[in-house]
């Protein structure tokens, strides 16, 4: 394997200066730990989301390599530090090794957690057209954590968003996941739901929103989930373009400075996360690898899979930049939803 | 400046302390206390009541506010719409009811 590449990304000169925030504010936010290994194994997806940061769609053919499977299983083998592994993308699902890395990180003992969007189970392969009807079955029989995304709970506002009868499909393969006891008290099968705002605007409480939530799905169509996690619109890519287009960039972005909050930065994912993309290179986050910012250790040295240390990925400054607003504003905003109850 | 409520004028608001700071920080003061806490009344029913009143007075400032903070506290459109039909029947029981007046007038005037 070749070593990795040198780091491409130019930082941009903006007005919205996260770096200088945090100096203004002194506040220092070094890596605490890395406890969750995320693992975007595909940009392919089934959906064309408007605010997909990840650009994912049915015509991406990025994938992970099954070397690239493999190092991150050997990854989470040797480091019983790294106690969770977050499988995002795209969809998944739709990689032909997903169901092998499951089944193997369960087997090392880890907590796996998969960023499913529900839909998958009712569209399927969308080039292949295989069935993905079984996943449910699936990750019962694995014990994953499945987190879905469901913008709302009423159509509107998810159609605006996923794309028209997204909706009904969601509530479909929500009602899939209950029979096999996800979300249902007792059964120990995690199910819970992402919310994010349709717009340049940023989430209600999570807490009250979850109430609405689990109220409207029990009522409407009996559904049940554990918990709802709340996160803030990034101004990247897809969404960008959109806020851009329709001339809100700037009025959102002052919109997230003014809700910098310094209890949400100390929280920020980064912190106990790296990202890994589909060609083996580190990232300190999702975002951050969509924008080819790769994570650098303390000689500005690129992070690789392929040449894995725990130590240097452990002592890299994390990299910052304008869309970093977006994880620090209001309550805070993580894969795991709020960072505060602000 | 070629229109009257020109939308990136909101961003002005706290220019109403020129000339009467004093006066003004009180007033953001009492705002702040009314609208951005939750109280007797939730911040989101605050957003639904500030959203009908922003139609009742016709004020395109208020709406384009108060539309994203019902947002922000989690209403639905349905609710949003809600409020704006209690705005609207307000003004037409309002309108309405002064026809008492009126008939109590005619009923004076008509021999």
């Amino acid at each position: 394997m070749s070593s990795p590449s040198p780091i491409r990304f130019v930082r941009e000169r903006s007005r919205f200066d996260f770096d200088g925030e945090l100096r203004k504010r002194r506040i220092d936010l070094p890596p605490l730990a890395v406890d969750t290994l995320q693992v975007n194994v595909t940009k392919l997806c089934n959906q064309v989301c408007r605010h997909c940061h990840v650009d994912a769609s049915p015509s991406r053919t990025e994938a992970m390599s099954r070397e690239g499977i493999e190092k991150c299983l050997e990854i989470l083998a040797a480091h019983e530090q790294i106690t969770k592994l977050d499988i995002t993308g795209g969809a998944p699902e739709l990689h032909p090794y997903f169901n092998a890395f499951v089944e193997r990180a369960v087997a090392l003992g880890k907590h796996v957690m998969v960023r499913h969007n529900l839909t998958v189970q009712l569209d399927g392969h969308p080039v292949t057209k295989e069935s993905r009807a079984y996943l449910p079955e699936f990750f019962a029989r694995n014990r994953v954590e499945v987190i879905s995304s469901l913008p709302y709970y009423q159509e509107f506002f998810t159609d605006a968003q996923r794309g028209s009868g997204a909706f009904r499909k969601s509530i479909e393969a929500l009602r899939r996941l209950n029979v096999q006891g996800y979300g249902v008290e007792g059964s120990g099968l995690v199910l819970n739901l992402v919310y994010n705002p349709v717009g340049p605007y940023l989430p209600a409480p999570q807490a009250s929103l979850e109430a609405d939530y689990k109220r409207s799905l029990k009522e409407a169509f009996g559904l049940v989930f554990n918990s709802l996690y709340t996160i803030t619109n990034m101004p990247i890519n897809r969404f960008r373009l959109h806020l851009e287009k329709s001339g809100q960039y700037d009025a959102y972005m002052e919109k997230l400075l003014a809700a910098f909050n310094p209890g949400a930065a100390q929280g920020v994912m980064c912190r106990s996360l790296i990202s890994v993309g589909h060609d083996g290179r580190i990232y300190d986050c999702d975002f951050n690898q969509m924008l080819e910012i790769d994570a650098a250790d303390a000689h500005d040295r690129s992070l690789s899979i392929f040449d894995f240390d725990f130590d240097r990925v452990l002592g890299r400054a994390i990299r910052f930049e304008s869309h970093c607003f977006a994880c620090t504003a209001g309550a805070g905003s993580s894969c795991g939803g709020a960072t505060t109850s602000a | 400046m070629s229109n009257y409520f020109e939308s990136e004028d909101l961003k002005k608001f706290g220019d109403i302390g020129q000339h009467a700071k004093a006066l003004a920080d009180d007033f953001f003061k009492y705002y702040g206390d009314v609208t951005g806490t939750d109280g007797a009344l939730t911040r989101r029913e605050k957003a639904l009541i500030a959203l009908a009143v922003s139609h009742a007075q016709k004020c395109p400032y208020c709406i384009d506010a108060y539309t994203t903070q019902c947002l922000e506290t989690g209403a639905n459109p349905e609710q949003m719409m809600e409020a704006v039909h209690v705005a609207a029947v307000m003004q037409a029981g309002i309108t309405l009811v002064h026809s008492v007046q009126m008939q109590n007038h005619l009923k004076k005037l008509v021999l």
